[in-house]
């Protein structure tokens, strides 16, 4: 019985382990209901991107407040972690503060001491973090998107951190060893006298008590990821690799259309001709996207990784003169829906069944998409490089290309670039008459 | 604008077996818009006053197409965009000069993957150009000190990463240059992008263009400069709706420029 216990942590660990990638394997195939992109251009500048944008943090930093809190939590969590190595080779074989006894004393006080202080920094910032969410009502955090769950979510990620954090000092503080060695318990050793009172049997007992649920809390909450808008954690590097390269106005011109207008502009096509025989993939069911399965999968990697921050909203035009878009909702939208489908194809052995529903009108109302100026003010300001534009895009294509559902006003105006190349009733030879005229 | 102005068109041209240096691509707005016209006048005025060999397509120039892509209807965009491509190639059209920031874009990143490969420039990055390389030289004084804030056109500043043009030219004025608190990458949108410069807003609680115009307000201007046709209309509309339109101008760089 004596190797209970790493029996025990073995189990634990394959199984949240196991549990997380099971749930990756399911991300990854609900990503791939999208159609490909090619982006194997640019690659210097992607991995530029993500060196600046992702690891440095560039554009979160443009709102200083929050920008600095999130960057010691990022520091804190990605550093603290490495203590999680410790734990996992001491869970497994049974040693005690492994660390202790293989890295020269200095160091590994050194590493201690500076995971203790980050802990502390980390709790400030996550408490600061939570009054922002539930006392000082910040604007963002407020809108009608983020309701019930979404705001339940925020909490009980700062929850989360807040007792992985007073477990890890706790563990340290009830630690007899750590703390008569005297090396790293910068923090702990003032946590430690709160524990005074108790035998030496009872500390070891709290010890293990929080090195346990210490463990099994960073399994839970790796596992908690794929159910939260936690998930930019992980999807922020490869969203920020994949993320927009050219220009931010440019938008990308269909090719199926391509291929339809060089047939129309070419005086020696036969219009009764069958069309050419090509591979299946090339032509899509649709023009513009009214599912999530019409959208790309950098489009469906955006919306897993969108963490609901609502920079993008607080920023846009539409929003913040009281209309119904808010490019978060767009983002939050899309990521419910391909949850929907995931799971539909689940309890389907692995085949969509049609649900009757669709992204279009059950999530995104026409509303929303009309109310958009395609300014990019919300790719701009989106931390991970997400473009909820380009959804609005292709859903905008949708309407108009399949469903000819543009406002009225829209649809004259087009009528008039058709007839005469002007958005309005001009005729095409007064187009010089400016030159004339006093 | 009492003088007449010189407005090649690349037919013209042709005709006579020479090739201007470059094309003012005037744009539906630019044409057709009362107000958007006296931007175009101003910016041939110009064109003329530094001898730029240019020409206009005239009225073998159509809509871009940028509009109906925006609005999702990108058969038209692309219907009008090898129509366009297709006369700008027979011209061997090299290098582009626009006064709205939406043709700028348009052609500059969405024609090329459809043929057309051009030099596409933005009139304020022209007029920074003209102005540097000594073509031309602006001696008036006429807004030395005025207090003016830029308004940044989405499709130059954030859709390109264009913000340091217009206000190196709006420097050379000696004007005093004031930003809005939103500007260069946070600039709030004037309202008209997206094709709603066509339609009525969605239901909302304020119009976008009053809300720029407050922004603008802010800094107390004299003038609001523009380098958009659209801007222009959404601001001046803005300025009119808070009942400043004796106080403050609203006028596009190439307006300024040309009385300066």
């Amino acid at each position: 019985m004596e190797y209970l216990p790493n029996i025990i942590f073995a189990i634990l660990l394959i199984a949240g382990i196991g549990y997380f990638a099971n749930n990756v394997k399911k991300l990854i195939r609900n990503i791939k209901l999208g159609h490909k992109v090619d982006a194997s251009d640019h690659k210097p500048e992607r991995w530029k991107n993500v060196v600046n944008i992702a690891l440095g943090q560039s554009k979160l930093v443009k709102r200083p407040v929050s920008g600095f809190l999130h960057a010691i939590v990022y520091v804190g969590f990605i550093i603290i972690n490495i203590e999680v190595l410790e734990i996992i080779i001491d869970g497994l074989f049974g040693t005690h503060r492994i660390g202790q006894q293989v890295l020269p004393s200095a160091l590994y006080g050194f590493l201690i001491g500076a995971f203790e202080i980050l802990a502390v920094l980390v709790l400030v910032c996550v408490t600061v973090f939570w009054l922002r969410r539930n006392v000082i009502k910040i604007k963002r955090f407020l809108s009608s998107e983020m309701k019930g769950w979404p705001k339940s979510d925020g909490n009980i990620i700062l929850y989360f951190e807040v007792v992985l954090m007073c477990l890890f000092l706790v563990m340290n503080a009830t630690d007899t060893v750590f703390q008569t060695a005297g090396s790293g318990n910068v923090i702990s050793q003032f946590i430690a006298p709160w524990f005074s009172g108790f035998d030496v049997e009872t500390l070891h007992t709290i010890e293990r008590v929080a090195w346990w649920l210490h463990i099994v809390g960073i399994l839970v909450f790796l596992n908690y990821l794929y159910f939260s808008k936690h998930l930019h954690i992980l999807l922020a590097f490869p969203n920020v690799y994949y993320g927009k390269v050219v220009p931010k106005g440019k938008f990308n011109n269909l090719d199926a259309v391509t291929a339809e207008v060089k047939l129309m502009m070419d005086p020696d096509a036969d219009p009764y001709a069958a069309p050419p025989e090509t591979g299946e993939d090339d032509v899509p069911a649709k023009f513009g996207a009214s599912d999530v399965m019409d959208l790309s999968q950098v489009q469906l990697l955006n919306a897993y990784t969108c963490t609901e921050c609502g920079r993008c909203t607080s920023e846009c035009p539409a929003n913040l003169t009281g209309k119904k878009l808010s490019p978060r909702k767009i983002m939050m939208d899309t990521r419910d829906r391909l949850e929907e489908v995931g799971k539909n194809i689940d309890a389907n052995n692995g085949e969509f069944k049609d649900d009757g529903k669709q992204l279009l009108g059950d999530y995104i109302t026409n509303e929303e998409l009309w109310a958009c100026t395609t300014c990019n003010a919300c790719v701009e300001a989106c931390p991970v490089s997400i473009d909820p534009l380009s959804i609005i895009i292709e859903m905008r294509r949708y309407l108009v290309m399949e469903q000819s559902a543009a406002p009225m006003e829209l649809n004259n105006m087009m009528t008039n670039i058709e007839n005469n190349g002007a958005p309005w009733p001009y005729n095409q030879m007064d187009r010089l008459n400016w030159k004339d005229e006093a | 604008m009492s003088e007449q102005l010189k407005v090649p068109t690349m037919a013209e041209m042709m005709a006579e077996g020479k090739q201007p240096e470059i094309l003012f691509w005037v744009g539906s707005a630019g044409s057709y818009d009362d107000r958007a016209k006296k931007i175009t006048k101003a910016f041939v005025k110009i064109l003329n006053k530094a001898n730029v060999n240019f020409a206009v397509l005239g009225t073998e120039e159509s809509n871009t197409g940028d509009v109906a892509k925006r609005a999702g209807n990108e058969f038209l965009f692309q219907m009008q965009a090898v129509m366009n491509i297709e006369v700008l190639n027979a011209y061997e059209v090299k290098r582009i000069v626009t006064c709205d920031p939406h043709s700028y874009n348009c052609i500059k990143n969405e024609y090329p993957s459809l043929g057309g490969n051009y030099e596409v420039i933005h009139h304020t990055q022209y007029l920074q150009e003209l102005i540097s390389t000594g073509r031309l030289t602006l001696e008036g004084n006429t807004y030395k000190g005025k207090r003016i804030t830029f308004h940044d056109p989405c499709y130059l500043g954030r859709g390109n990463g264009v913000y340091d043009a217009p206000r190196n030219v709006l420097k050379k004025t000696n004007a005093s240059l004031i930003e809005m608190k939103r500007h260069k990458g946070t600039a709030l949108c004037c309202g008209a992008g997206g094709a709603q410069m066509f339609k009525d807003a969605e239901p909302g609680n304020k119009e976008i263009n009053v809300l720029r115009t407050e922004d603008a307000l802010e800094t107390q201007p004299e003038i609001i400069a523009t380098g958009c046709p659209y801007c222009n209309t959404m601001m001046t509309d803005g300025v009119k709706f808070k009942e400043k339109e004796n106080d403050i101008k609203v006028l596009d760089i190439a307006e300024l420029i040309a009385n300066a």
